[in-house]
């Protein structure tokens, strides 16, 4: 068989369709509920989503490695206690080496092992596919979630709280002296899930493909 | 998938806890030295905080060694209490004990302008977990110089702000005692009157953690009254 090149056409697109096409929050719609949980301000919405990539990818890769010896009848378990343990282990590297950013990740760190799409994607993907295309696979899927957050977190700390990364935009274009008020209502976590509505209904509407056939 | 046997399957489960156990304890022994070195520097940090003073990391332990001049411990009555190291005992799990085994710790610290404070532990309950801070009190007991607090997961944006300094920086000034009585502060929803001196502006969105932040200030600085009080008079 011919040896496949690294960054093939095949495998670049494992990490390009999560952005779009095939994103795990618009489209498979997975880890709908972390992303209502941090995405009130940017910074821990771009810390969680660089986490859960991170994770997704070596899960991947190491239940890939080990997908002929795992037992089916136990492989839940298994993909469960080596997610738990890998990000037990990044928490306490963190406490350690990087304790601001410990301080930042704090709860979500362990909001991370209940995050669906790690287990989406081990069983999905990495359950049978190489070592290689499943590391791509969790990189593109982590990518994908955390583009869908960042949007979402933008929309909702502009809106609600006037600031982009902390830096008060709203205030330094004057548009409180003109009267304008900051959105209480964007802070709270229904708003989530409105933009990630708003979000689903553009992409819907842009491209055709994504929607289910008429049944009737 | 192939069929695996029963056999297989217990040896495969056993070997992968086993493996999983020694690597998270190995990781766990190995680096707690660096986490306890890093809680020990973020507590000198906040410390440091409460008094405005602002510093990085690496040179938090030389400025704490430099600003804070004398720790004790006290009990509820206000006695000091000899031998106890107080960087060493947790408000948190004092708070839990029985009342006459509860030590309080303080520390008496000069500010940057050569000011005498003393600096005081709260601990409490937010909305998803633990909120704690430091408190410090001018020399007459009673104004507060300035706070710092913290929270481990209060929701960003929301409860989390206690954190912040333009939350921090409403408390400055404020007063403890009303005369002889101990009144604390209230956190106020529809916003405080800027020259009311028991009250701030509450975090709107941030209804519990707010609550909680009162509680925690009344119940903490309520167990320290007693010294309080017997350092009023000696003045």
């Amino acid at each position: 068989m011919e040896k496949e090149p690294v960054f093939s056409p095949k495998r670049l697109k494992m990490i390009t369709e999560p952005l779009g096409k095939n994103n795990p929050i618009t489209v498979q719609v997975l880890g709908v509920c972390s992303a209502l949980a941090v995405t009130a301000k940017l910074k821990p919405a771009l810390v969680m989503a660089f986490s859960v990539t991170v994770i997704v990818a070596v899960s991947n890769l190491i239940i890939s490695l080990m997908r002929k010896s795992i037992p089916g009848r136990i492989r839940i378990i298994v993909q469960l206690t080596v997610i738990a343990t890998l990000v037990i282990l990044v928490d306490q590297f963190l406490k350690a080496y990087a304790f601001d950013v410990s301080k930042q990740l704090s709860v979500f760190v362990g909001l991370i092992i209940t995050n669906c799409i790690l287990m989406g994607r081990l069983e999905a993907f990495a359950l049978s596919n190489g070592p290689w295309e499943s590391f791509l696979d969790g990189i593109g899927n982590g990518a994908g979630y955390g583009i869908i957050l960042v949007i979402v977190a933008f929309f909702r700390e502009l809106l609600g709280s006037g600031t982009v990364f902390g830096y008060p935009v709203i205030e330094k274009l004057g548009l409180y002296s003109i009267g304008y008020e900051n959105n209480g209502l964007m802070i709270l976590p229904p708003m989530a899930l409105i933009i990630l509505g708003i979000i689903i209904w553009i992409q819907r509407s842009r491209d055709k493909s994504l929607l289910e056939e008429d049944k009737q | 998938m192939k069929d695996f046997s029963n056999r297989y399957i217990f040896t495969f489960a056993v070997v992968m806890v086993a493996i999983v156990a020694v690597i998270l304890s190995l990781a766990a022994t190995l680096l707690r030295p660096a986490q306890e070195r890093n809680y020990e520097v973020e507590k000198k940090k906040s410390m440091l905080e409460s008094i405005g003073l602002f510093a990085e990391r690496e040179d938090v332990t030389a400025m704490y060694d430099k600003h804070i001049r004398e720790s004790f411990v006290v009990d509820l009555s206000g006695n000091i209490i000899t031998g106890v190291d107080a960087f060493d005992v947790d408000l948190g799990k004092e708070l839990k004990k029985k009342e006459n085994d509860i030590r309080l710790p303080v520390f008496k610290a000069v500010t940057e302008s050569d000011e005498d404070v003393i600096i005081v532990p709260v601990s409490g309950t937010g909305l998803w977990g633990p909120i704690w801070g430091y408190i410090a009190l001018k020399s007459d007991m009673n104004t507060i110089f300035g706070v710092t607090y913290d929270h481990q997961g209060e929701t960003p944006g929301l409860g989390a702000e206690i954190n912040e300094t333009f939350f921090e920086s409403r408390f400055s000034g404020k007063k403890l005692f009303k005369g002889d009585t101990f009144v604390s502060i209230s956190l106020v929803k529809t916003g405080a009157d800027p020259s009311d001196q028991y009250a701030v502006d509450a975090i709107s969105g941030g209804t519990i953690t707010s609550r909680g932040l009162e509680a925690m200030l009344k119940d903490c600085l309520g167990f320290y009254e007693p010294f309080l009080k017997s350092n009023m008079e000696r003045q």
